[in-house]
Formats: C-alpha cells, sequence, structure tokens
C-alpha cells in the first residue's frame, strides 16, 4: 500500500467542494482512501484518525490544501494526484472563464457588485461574524447561514442590523426566500400571498412545501435563525420580519415557525402580531403546546397544521387538525406492516437531515409511544429503545458532509440500523430543493431496499416510512423522488407528522393505531 | 430599532447577492438569473488568529 | 509641479560628507555590492576621496555618513545616489506646500544607479552637475513649472506606466520643454546634447515620476489614524514601508529577488536582490497597479498577455482603498488606477504589492540585466498592522 501526498499552500476551496473533491478521486483505479482537506488542526487529526497524516500532510497550515491517497501501488498514486490536480485546475479555470478574477473581498465584491443587498454567508462560523459585521456595515442585508456563531456575536450582529434596519438572518438560517428568490436551502414555491418567519430551515420548507401542495404561494418568507426567540437575544429579527410583513401588500396572511420562546419574548410576538391586524398562523414545536385560536392568531401544534390551518384561513373555510388525509389508505398499510412485523421488540429508529423535522417527529412520537422510550440526541429525556436521530447535528458532521448533500452518512446509519434485530420502522425525511443533493432518494433507495431484503432474510419484516419535502417544480421533481421511495419498498407520506404518526402505528401498542385511525388494524 | 415597515418594498426590487462560502449557493443563483458575485475568500491573515483579531478590531474602530 | 533644478547641496540642505542611497536606512556591512560599489563612485565624484580603498575608509569611519533619499525628501531609483553637486528635479506639491526631489536619469547601460565604477560614470555625472542641471533649471524657471501630473495623465493613456516605461512620458517632457529650453540656452550646442540626451534614454522621465510621486504621498504621513502605505522602497537589502498615521517609521523586511525577462547573456542566477525607490511610483497607483495601461511592457516583465496585465491591476484593486481620479486605464473603460494601499487588506488577503522593476545585476557595474516583477514582502505589512493597532491602544 502507497500514500501520498500533496500540499497546496495558501490554496483555500470550501468544504462542500473539497468533499467532492475526496469522492471523485476515492473512484480512481486502485485508490483505497483518501483525503482532501484544509491543514487545520482539528483536519489533521481526522486525517490522523484515517491513517493518512503523513509528513507533509502534518507540516500543513490551516490555509493549505492537503490530499493525501492511499493506492495499491505507486503508480496508481501517481495518477491519482495528477487527478487531483487536474480537477482542482478545472475548478479555476471554470469560475474564471469569464476573463476576470473573482473578488477576493466582500469589500471589492461590494465595489464591484453595484447595488448590491444582501450578503450570503456560509463561512466556517469562527469567521463568520466578522464577514456579516462587514457586510451589515457596508449596508448590505445578511443571510447567516452558518452555525458555530458565538451567542454573543449574534446579540450584536442583530444589534447592528437592528441600527440599520437590516435584516440579519441567522445564525444557522438555511433557508430563505425574498422578493422571489430562494436562497440557501430552498424549494420551488409559487409567489404568493402568504409571508412566513421561521427559526428554522427545514421547518419552513415543509410549510412551504405543502403550503405550494395546496395552490398557496409565498410572498416573503425570512429566517431568523434558531436563537432569535430565546431570552437573551429577544426576537429583534422576528419583530422586524413580522413588521415588514404586516406592511407588505402583497402579504395576506403571516405564519410564523419556531420552538416555545420564553414567556416575555412570546408575549413581545404576540402582541407584534395583534397589531398587524393581518391573520397569522403560529406554529410553535415543543412538549406543552396548545392549540387553539385567539383573534387573528391561530396556533397550532406541527409544520403540518401550520400550513393546513393557512389554507383554511385563506379560503374561509374551518379546520381541524386530523391524524392522516388517507386514513382508508394509512389504515391498510398500517395493517399490513404490523402483519409483517412479528411479535417481538418494535423499535422505530428515525434518522433525520433536517433537524426541526427529527425534533417535530419526536414530539409526535413521545406521546404515542411513551415519553421516557424515545432517545436519540435531540435533547430528549428518553432512553430508548425507540431513537429519533438528527444526523445533521455537530456530532455527526464533524468533518462530513451535511446528510442533505451527501447521503452517505445516511446510508451508513441505515445499515446499522437494519442491522438491529429490534428495528421494526426506518423513519425518514427526504428534503428536495436548490441546494440540496441531485437525487436523494435515488442515493439512499439501495440502502433501504437492502435493509428490508436483510429482515426479510432474518425472518422480519421492516417498515421504511418516509415523507418528502418538496414540490413539484422542484429540480429533483417530488413525484419521481417518491416514485423512487416507493420503488424501494418505502410508505411515502405527504408530510413528516405523518410519517412520523405512521411510525407510531406499526411499532407502538395497538391502541397507537386505533386511536389514530378510528378502529385500526 | 429602525422601521421596518418598507424593506420588503426596497427588498422587492431586485435582489443583487454576494455569497461568501458555499460555491454552489452562487451557481444555484447564476442559474435563476439572480445577479451573484462568489468571493474567491480565504481566512484572513493567511489563517492567523492574533493578526486576524486586530484586522477587526482595527475596522471595528474606522466605522467604516 | 515640476519647478527646478538645481544642486542637491540647495535643494536638500544635505550636511556635506552626506551619501544618500535608496530604500530603508542601510548599513554599510549589510549593503549588497551595486550598492558599495556606486557609494564608492559617488564619493569619488564629489572628490572626497581619490580611490576606492580611500573612499571605503571614509565610510567605515563615518566620516562620510549615509542616509536615505526618503530622509531628505529625495526618490532614487537603483542605488539611489545623491551627493551634494548632483543636481536635482524639484518638484512642488502646490496644495500641500510640500516638495520632493530627484536626480536626472543618467541613461541605460553602465551607470551609478546600477552600482557602475569607472571613470565614464564620473564624467557622465560631472556633465550633468556642470551643464545639463543648470540648462533644465533655467528653462523650468522660464516655463513657470510643468504640471507633471497631467503629464502622467496623458502619459497613462499613451502606454507608459511609469515604472518600467516612460519612453511616452519622456517624449511629452522634451515637447513640453523644448520652447523654454531653446529660449533660454546659451547655445544651440548645449541644447543639442541635452536632446540627444534625454532622446537616447526611454527611462528620461522615471526619476521625475518618482519625485511626483513621492511629492503626492508624503503629506499622508502626517494623517493620524490612516492605514495606507506612503513609502515602499528597498536598498538591494531591505524592503521598507511607511505607513500614513505612523509617521516616517520604517517597516521592515529582507527584499525579494525580482523575476522577469533577461537580456543574453544573462539569466536568474545574476540578478541583484530588490531595490530602488522606485516602488514609490506602485504607491501612488502607477507601475504595476497600472499595468492594464501598458500592454507593451507585460511581455518584457515576464506576465503574459492583456489577461494577465488587467488580472493584476484587478489583483491590486483587492488591497487599495480607491480608484484613482486622474490616472485613468482607457482598456478598463476609463476606471481610475488602484491607489492608495491598505496595510490591513494586505495582511487580511494576503496579497502583496507588485512592482515593476528592472533587474541589476549582482556583480558591481554589469548593469541592468533584465526586467520583471517583484513582490513587497508580506512582514512589513505585518509589523506596520502590528503597530497601528498598537498605537490605538488595541493591541
Amino acid at each position: 500500500m502507497i500514500t501520498r501526498t500533496t500540499l497546496k499552500r495558501s490554496f483555500y476551496q470550501d468544504s462542500v467542494a473539497l468533499m467532492g473533491l475526496a469522492r471523485e478521486l476515492r473512484t480512481g483505479a486502485g485508490v483505497r482512501e483518501t483525503a482532501a482537506l484544509m491543514g487545520t488542526p482539528a483536519n489533521q487529526a481526522l486525517m490522523a484518525d484515517a491513517g493518512l497524516l503523513t509528513e507533509e500532510a502534518r507540516a500543513a497550515g490551516p490555509n493549505d490544501l492537503v490530499i493525501v491517497v492511499q493506492t495499491d501501488s505507486a503508480a496508481e498514486a501517481e495518477a491519482a494526484l495528477a487527478r487531483a490536480e487536474s480537477l482542482l485546475t478545472a475548478r479555476r479555470a471554470r469560475v474564471e472563464a469569464s476573463g476576470r478574477r473573482l473578488p477576493r473581498t466582500l469589500d471589492s465584491a461590494v465595489r464591484r457588485l453595484e447595488g448590491a443587498n444582501l450578503a450570503l454567508i456560509s463561512l466556517p462560523g469562527v469567521f463568520a461574524a466578522a464577514e456579516a459585521r462587514k457586510a451589515l456595515r457596508r449596508g448590505l442585508h445578511v443571510m447567516l447561514f452558518s452555525d458555530n456563531v458565538a451567542l454573543e456575536d449574534e446579540i450584536a450582529l442583530k444589534r447592528l442590523a437592528a441600527e440599520r434596519g437590516l435584516l440579519l438572518m441567522g445564525p444557522d438560517c438555511g433557508t430563505a426566500y425574498l422578493g422571489g428568490v430562494p436562497l440557501g436551502f430552498a424549494n420551488v414555491v409559487p409567489r404568493g400571498r402568504i409571508g412566513l418567519v421561521a427559526a428554522s430551515g427545514t421547518g419552513l420548507q415543509q410549510v412551504m412545501t405543502l403550503l405550494a401542495a395546496a395552490g398557496e404561494g409565498v410572498s416573503q418568507a425570512v429566517g431568523v435563525g434558531g436563537r432569535d426567540m430565546s431570552e437573551r437575544v429577544g426576537a429583534p429579527m422576528t419583530l422586524a420580519a413580522l413588521e415588514a410583513l404586516g406592511a407588505d401588500p402583497a402579504t395576506e396572511l403571516i405564519v410564523v415557525v419556531g420552538k416555545p420562546p420564553a414567556p416575555a419574548v412570546r408575549a413581545k410576538v404576540e402582541a407584534r402580531l395583534h397589531a398587524l391586524g393581518k391573520p397569522a398562523v403560529v406554529a410553535m414545536l415543543g412538549r406543552e403546546v396548545t392549540a387553539g385560536r385567539s383573534g387573528p392568531l391561530t396556533t397550532v401544534a406541527t409544520l403540518e397544521d401550520a400550513a393546513a390551518a393557512t389554507v383554511a384561513r385563506r379560503r374561509g373555510r374551518a379546520w381541524e387538525p386530523r391524524a392522516f388525509s388517507d386514513a382508508a389508505a394509512a389504515r391498510q398499510r398500517v395493517k399490513e406492516f404490523r402483519a409483517a412485523r412479528g411479535t417481538g421488540a418494535a423499535v422505530v429508529r428515525g434518522l433525520f437531515a433536517g433537524g426541526t423535522l427529527a425534533y417535530e417527529a419526536l414530539l409526535i412520537l413521545e406521546p404515542l409511544l411513551g415519553v421516557d422510550s424515545v432517545g436519540g440526541n435531540l435533547g430528549g429525556h428518553g432512553g430508548g429503545p425507540h431513537r429519533v436521530l438528527d444526523l445533521g447535528a455537530d456530532e455527526y458532521t464533524v468533518g462530513r458532509a451535511h446528510p442533505m448533500l451527501d447521503a452517505a452518512l445516511r446510508v451508513e446509519e441505515i445499515q446499522r440500523a437494519a442491522k438491529e434485530p429490534d428495528t421494526a420502522v426506518l423513519l425518514l425525511d427526504v428534503v428536495l430543493g436548490h441546494g440540496a443533493a441531485v437525487d436523494p432518494a435515488g442515493d439512499i433507495a439501495p440502502a433501504l431496499e437492502a435493509a428490508r431484503r436483510h429482515a426479510q432474510a432474518h425472518g422480519r419484516g421492516l417498515a421504511v416510512v418516509a415523507s418528502v419535502v418538496g414540490t413539484t417544480a422542484d429540480p429533483q421533481g417530488l413525484a419521481a423522488q417518491t416514485a423512487r421511495l416507493e420503488a424501494a419498498g418505502a410508505w411515502v407520506l405527504p408530510s413528516n407528522a405523518q410519517a412520523a404518526r405512521a411510525a407510531a402505528c406499526i411499532a407502538g401498542e395497538p391502541r397507537v393505531a386505533e386511536a389514530l385511525l378510528d378502529g385500526g388494524a | 430599532m429602525a422601521d421596518y415597515r418598507d424593506l420588503f418594498r426596497h427588498l422587492g426590487g431586485e435582489l443583487r447577492v454576494i455569497n461568501l462560502g458555499l460555491e454552489s449557493f452562487a451557481e444555484t443563483l447564476e442559474g435563476l438569473g439572480v445577479p451573484v458575485l462568489h468571493v474567491q475568500w480565504t481566512p484572513p491573515a493567511e489563517g492567523d488568529p492574533g493578526r486576524a483579531r486586530l484586522l477587526s478590531l482595527l475596522e471595528d474602530e474606522d466605522g467604516a | 509641479m515640476l519647478v527646478d533644478c538645481v544642486p542637491a547641496r540647495e535643494a536638500l540642505g544635505l550636511a556635506e560628507r552626506t551619501v544618500l542611497h535608496s530604500g530603508p536606512p542601510l548599513a554599510w556591512e549589510r549593503a549588497c555590492p551595486p550598492v558599495q560599489t556606486a557609494i564608492l563612485c559617488a564619493i569619488r565624484y564629489e572628490g572626497w576621496a581619490v580611490d576606492d580603498a580611500g573612499a571605503q575608509r571614509l565610510v567605515e569611519s563615518g566620516a562620510v555618513k549615509l542616509a536615505p533619499c526618503h530622509h531628505s525628501g529625495a526618490a532614487g531609483p537603483m542605488t539611489g545616489m545623491v551627493t551634494a553637486s548632483m543636481p536635482v528635479f524639484v518638484l512642488e506639491n502646490r496644495p500641500r506646500g510640500n516638495r520632493a526631489f530627484a536626480t536626472i536619469n543618467e541613461g541605460l547601460g553602465k551607470v551609478l544607479r546600477f552600482g557602475a565604477n569607472d571613470e565614464s560614470v564620473v564624467t557622465r555625472l560631472r556633465w550633468l552637475a556642470a551643464e545639463t542641471g543648470p540648462l533644465l533649471g533655467a528653462a523650468l524657471r522660464a516655463a513657470g513649472g510643468l504640471d507633471l501630473r497631467a503629464l502622467m495623465a496623458q502619459a497613462l493613456r499613451m502606454g507608459d506606466e511609469m515604472h518600467q516605461r516612460n519612453v511616452a512620458a519622456s517624449s511629452l517632457f522634451a515637447r513640453a520643454l523644448m520652447p523654454h529650453l531653446a529660449r533660454t540656452a546659451p547655445d544651440t550646442g548645449a541644447v543639442a546634447r541635452l536632446a540627444e540626451f534625454i532622446g537616447g534614454n526611454d527611462q528620461f522621465f522615471l526619476n521625475l515620476a518618482m519625485a511626483a510621486a513621492k511629492a503626492s504621498a508624503d503629506p499622508c504621513l502626517d494623517v493620524a489614524g490612516a492605514t495606507m502605505v506612503a513609502t515602499m522602497a528597498r536598498n538591494g537589502t531591505d524592503f521598507g514601508i511607511r505607513v500614513a498615521g505612523l509617521g516616517p517609521r520604517w517597516f521592515t523586511a529582507p527584499v525579494n529577488t525580482p523575476q522577469g525577462l533577461y537580456f543574453p547573456p544573462y539569466g536568474a542566477a545574476d540578478a541583484n536582490p530588490d531595490m530602488g525607490d522606485s516602488a514609490i511610483v506602485e504607491t501612488v497607483g502607477l507601475g504595476a497597479f497600472a499595468m492594464a495601461a501598458a500592454p507593451a511592457v507585460v511581455g518584457f516583465v515576464g506576465a503574459g498577455g492583456l489577461r494577465d496585465a488587467l488580472r493584476i491591476t484587478e489583483e491590486m484593486g483587492e488591497i487599495t482603498l480607491g480608484e484613482h481620479p486622474h490616472f485613468r486605464i482607457p482598456t478598463l473603460d476609463d476606471r481610475g488606477t488602484p491607489v492608495g494601499i491598505d496595510v490591513r487588506k494586505v495582511v487580511e488577503t494576503g496579497i502583496t504589492p507588485l512592482i515593476n522593476t528592472g533587474i541589476a545585476g549582482r556583480k558591481p557595474g554589469t548593469g541592468q540585466i533584465g526586467a520583471g516583477v517583484v513582490r513587497a514582502p508580506l512582514a512589513c505589512f505585518e509589523q506596520a498592522l502590528d503597530a497601528l493597532a498598537h498605537a490605538r491602544g488595541l493591541a
């Protein structure tokens, strides 16, 4: 086995580009393992773990690009490194095809792009705050996609933004939709009359896609980051966005998506909503949420209900939450899956790319399966056996691509879950839209098929339950993605909430299915 | 806090984006015909944290 | 405004027995051979010693002092030698009232600025002092001064960048001066000799460009709190910068060696490390910073093609504060050249200023062996940044 290194000094590339490069190189002849990483201490530790920390790699600085290849022969190593070189050059050639260099700083970009009004920042968290500050100072709105931004920085940035009447969306804002332009990970939705303010990217995506399915469009959607409505931050961007939506003639109804805020913050937000004089639907995902109606405000407990209540309000119809949109079909499928399940322990394993979708699933599963019996990495108190995992959380994504972009991590977890003899249900989200993977369903379908075959070979049934967050207009196509999952044997439900309920019906006590399906299996 | 009521009137014209970070975001916007300029960003002061801190302090001082 | 040409002793108030050199302060022992040789030649020219050994004793004993041109308001190309009896051009920054000075460019080949040290050098220097200087002085006074900024703006539009290429500027200068020269010269022979001298030297205007640049940049040194580079200069050993707001303080680091194209039979191994005050030209947005205006130079300095010239000008745009209001580049839709190097941006991006430069031979007396580009060392800017932070109580 041969290990060779290329070191490119002062050659910064973003992490996604590098993971793409590493993946490309891995397909080369005789290549056993590769690493393409910036030479930061954290990455060097990763390389050491993988047995790829060569002398040259160790000597690299944080601004240097390290490419290590491990191959069967020296010739194959040279070929792999040469291929890396040409891939990197091709990239640079493409970006400079116009003949102009790309600007190196925000400053020179602002000088070059006349009328620039938004900075979209997805740099590593440690650098992101400084760039956001610069952008605000130059009068740009900011969408701060980066996470790992310090709370103190967030507070200071939002203060600065508020002084200038600018938006600071984030940190950790994955989705927004301004002036008809989808930003970050965003689905293709029609333009319409509904304005949204969301503390979560995938939460916003779920609501927007369900609205689109019902023929309702979006005027504006502002992401405020997960901590905006916390007591320390005080909801400045939420309040700002609400003020703006209140005055926006194109917005006729407002939707707020988040987690239950501290009482003082909740009071401020509700007061603002009442003052705006437009109907509003508030979806706060949490354990003690009381759904109901108060003047112009409708409070709901799930993302699906947010969309449903909104559609109903728009059409002047009454609305009631319901467990399944097609109870009859659900009843039939639950019956089949329960029958195939066998009599032993039946565990739900939720493997999610979207953190909010995972959390919503947890909130739905807890009362149905038992609060203490649903564990995972979402900070719940349960110890299991059921598990809901947010695979986009920090502990999973160090040195790895986020599951929204790359299915490798999810595939591993599917394989691991399939090997557990008590796994009865795999519960998944598949998120489409701009920025997401080219074929998310296709990326996991083989693993799902293999998991089901594995279970069958061991004499038990494995139910794969999924929802697809997407629209027909998305590049991946909602229908095509749904079909791919179904072809792999998955039961695809119209929303994340319904998928969670379906999982509970299959794996839980009989009374769960009875309660949700009026008579049940 | 400033007045946000005109926010969407100003932004409603045309979004013109400067992208720092993942290039795929700029590519998506280009594909949609949105004016976007991707910055070929590198860590300030070539990653030296002490100097990077000085740079940000000097920038703050200017209020520029 | 170019107003006069007078002996350095008069214009600079030079203490006797001082040899000015380019770049930041330099001790004799650290100087490279071409600079040392030039110093010895200058001492002999002034008549302070009869031979090199005597000249060397004077320097080593401190009887002859060395000092940077910049400390006396002058800028010198390459070795940058200025001594008391050399005639210097006088440039006035009218709005600010400050002045800057530069010697008359000796011409190409074996000259003092490349460390040549034979009788032909001394003879030429004596002729410059005896005839050329007074001739030019009288003509300039009669003209009431020449507006060099307008001249340079025009030359920029004719393919000069005022560092490697000065042929248009030199020609415009000669044309502007001619009537006044004709009226004030004692005889036509003198005029003819001067005309041949200027006509045979495509780089004649370089020294004037340097003095003009220095005259416009110097006032910045007094602007407290600014982060702009006011001086860039090299002495063959050290590269030094001075920063607006930090006054006359130098921030130095070892020079790089220029890379470029060489006249046969020379090559990279023959190159002397970077020297000269001519980087003052880049400091005000000309030279390499205006490369897009001088595509003819691009091949000569080793870069490749108009696209590369544009790229260099754009790259310098990353580290500058703005665009020059007067110096505009036709090939870039008349945008101003990038001007005002910001120490912060240099450190932030790691992009160091690029300088167009002649390449001198390492062996004294070789003369110019080629032309190319060189980068200012990042360390100078890092030190300056630390000092700026310290000055503001931030460090």
